[in-house]
């Protein structure tokens, strides 16, 4: 074959304009592939609120709820737990919830709408784990000082009463308050406050 | 090939270069011929690998990944099936088994100096082999449902959720659900059968690699620099001696020795004392409850340690995810951090030794800190060993180039 007469430039723009068409057409290619990885259109819908019926849960006992495949913690609390959650706040990373991690209506001191109904998220914001209900106050491996709260297994994290996260644990937030609302005196609602689904 | 060669050739080598490849990877590949016991793990590996894919896709036949079958499928493989539970239990001790292997052929590497020039390329392969087998033990662990399978899968999809900015969507892309569901175990199902088949691959390619460049032994001394001429060839290494028969069957012998120590494992402890099998794990997953101690297994505990040794900065537990994949990214770089003039730890200073003693040691008190239950004290001594691991590394081109050094032999030595 002769290379004479050949035109260069021409050669190498539709070499190059071929390259990127196809890189552009390979690039399309993809997109299902990547996107039928996200949350189907089943994932998405399934995120109803659930009720939380707190009539028989006892002073100082939590109760499970399943609420978008994630546990939500319903503590009782007692009025000794309510009264020691203000002499945890020097430990704390964020003792006045600045963090947007609740609704607003639970943005104060005991971070619940009744101060003697906790409800939470029980996953820890660390790396995802459930913390374990730790009530008792002072405790052997928690510390002297320790006024009852939660413990993560994985990596040790620890929260307070009001789901507050302490100093010095890998979690770097408190754990999440979610929406919900008093259907009437025992009954919650989680994932659904007055002002809508979550 | 010359054309009178050819066409005494056989039908199959005018067609497809058998006889050729035989005898370029084989009987006439020559290997220094004083390779010792530390040779042996490159090819358990590959029987380990084949063991791993064999036993896998015989599982596959009864295992269901469904979130509502998955786990009493196990338990049907292991009380139902005719031999479902030796298979079961090779495929779990196999995995053990296999990051034994790797670990014990990666610090082969670390003594005789493998990763070196001109094998510079040999070792990225290998540690992409090692990133892969991650990949896959990670997928495959979360197959049979337990309580540790789901825990530790929801811990270390999390870790993507750490990177900031994107990392929630990521963390949900990768689980295709807000938590880890059947949707979850459904693709890690997809990948834990596919990523073999790429192991295998990248196996393919690791050896192509190794063949080009040759096998590295005890000495570090090139064997193709050396004088030429053997009993077999004028033109081959004179300290290369051909790899069949003589390596196949002294591999042979490792092998006899390994299934040995396989089987024993097999037969009598399966689960290692939690080790190998968690205890956790034969509970099914309850979304609702992590179990009060949870550590991912063995072989990747040292890395969990250093997850848990960092501090959250700057409100993230970012740094933390950083420094846990810095650890195993770090050995790509490792052939640039070695200034020592000389390849093996037989030639090598005092202080590269103590050094490769910290690192081993480190590596294994981090494993065991990694299955521990979180406490202070244990986070302080991950903290000091996570320190000792990477000082290995990041202060290398210092020691190395300031270690005194022995005179390394022309020949290799027997």
């Amino acid at each position: 074959m002769s290379a004479e007469g050949v035109n260069k430039m021409r050669r190498r723009l539709l070499v190059a304009a071929t390259s990127i068409v196809g890189a552009v057409g390979t690039g399309y290619a993809l997109v299902p592939f990547v996107a039928s990885m996200n949350p189907s259109a089943r994932a998405r819908a399934a995120g109803a609120p659930v009720e939380a019926d707190v009539s028989k849960l006892e002073p100082g006992a939590l109760l499970r709820v399943k609420w978008r495949g994630k546990p939500v913690w319903v503590v009782h609390r007692t009025p000794e737990m309510i009264a020691a959650l203000a002499s945890n706040d020097s430990k704390l990373v964020d003792p006045k919830s600045e963090v947007d991690h609740q609704p607003p209506y639970c943005q104060n001191p005991t971070r619940s709408i009744k101060p003697e109904y906790l409800v939470a998220i029980g996953i820890c914001t660390h790396l995802g784990c459930s913390p374990t209900y730790r009530p008792e106050f002072g405790t052997e491996d928690l510390g002297a000082d320790w006024k009852g709260g939660f413990h993560c297994p994985c990596h040790g994290s620890r929260f307070d009463l009001a789901a507050r996260v302490f100093k010095n644990v890998p979690a770097p937030t408190n754990l999440y308050i979610p929406k919900h609302t008093y259907l009437n005196a025992t009954t919650i609602l989680v994932g659904e406050d007055r002002g809508g689904a979550a | 090939m010359s054309a009178e060669k050819n066409e005494n050739a056989s039908w199959i080598d005018k067609r497809f270069p058998l006889t050729e490849t035989w005898k370029a990877h084989l009987a006439e590949y020559y290997a220094p011929k004083n390779l010792n016991f530390w040779s042996f793990f490159g090819s358990l590996a590959i029987l380990t690998l084949v063991i791993q894919i064999v036993t896998g896709i015989w599982l596959a036949m009864n295992y269901k990944p469904d979130a509502a079958l998955a786990f009493a499928s196990v338990e049907y493989i292991m009380r139902d099936v005719d031999w479902g539970w030796l298979i079961r239990y090779m495929h779990s001790t196999g995995a053990s088994m296999f990051f034994i292997v790797i670990y014990l052929h990666m610090f082969r590497a670390l003594l005789w100096g493998s990763y070196r020039k001109p094998r510079e390329l040999l070792w990225i392969l290998g540690v992409v082999i090692y990133l892969a087998m991650m990949a896959t033990a990670f997928f495959g662990y979360l197959l049979p449902w337990g309580q540790m399978s789901y825990w530790g899968a929801q811990v270390i999809v999390n870790l993507f959720a750490a990177v900031p900015v994107v990392g929630d969507d990521l963390s949900v892309w990768v689980r295709g659900d807000y938590v880890i569901s059947d949707v979850t175990l459904n693709r890690f199902f997809a990948f834990h059968f596919l990523l073999p088949f790429v192991l295998a691959a990248l196996v393919f390619i690791h050896i192509v690699a190794l063949h080009h460049v040759g096998s590295n032994n005890p000495d570090g001394i090139e064997i193709k620099d050396g004088p030429k001429g053997n009993r077999w060839s004028d033109k081959a290494p004179a300290d290369g001696i051909p790899f069949h028969p003589y390596y196949t069957v002294k591999d042979f012998m490792g092998v006899v020795v390994f299934l040995a120590l396989f089987s024993w494992i097999m037969f009598y402890a399966p689960t290692m004392g939690g080790i190998f099998l968690e205890a956790p794990n034969f509970q099914p997953a309850n979304p609702m409850l992590t179990p009060p101690h949870i550590a991912p297994v063995w072989y990747f505990t040292p890395y969990y340690a250093m997850l848990r040794a960092v501090p959250p900065l700057w409100g993230s537990q970012f740094p933390g995810v950083v420094v846990m994949f810095g650890a195993i990214l770090i050995f790509f770089v490792l052939p640039w951090l070695d200034r020592s003039p000389v390849k093996s730890i037989r030639y090598k200073g005092p202080i590269f030794k103590v050094a490769l003693a910290i690192f081993a040691v480190s590596f294994v008190v981090l494993a065991w800190l990694g299955m521990q239950p979180a406490s202070d004290l244990s986070t302080l001594l991950s903290q000091i060993f996570t320190v000792l691991y990477f000082a290995f590394f990041l202060l290398m081109p210092i020691y190395s180039s300031l270690d005194k050094t022995k005179p390394v032999p022309e020949r290799v030595t027997a």
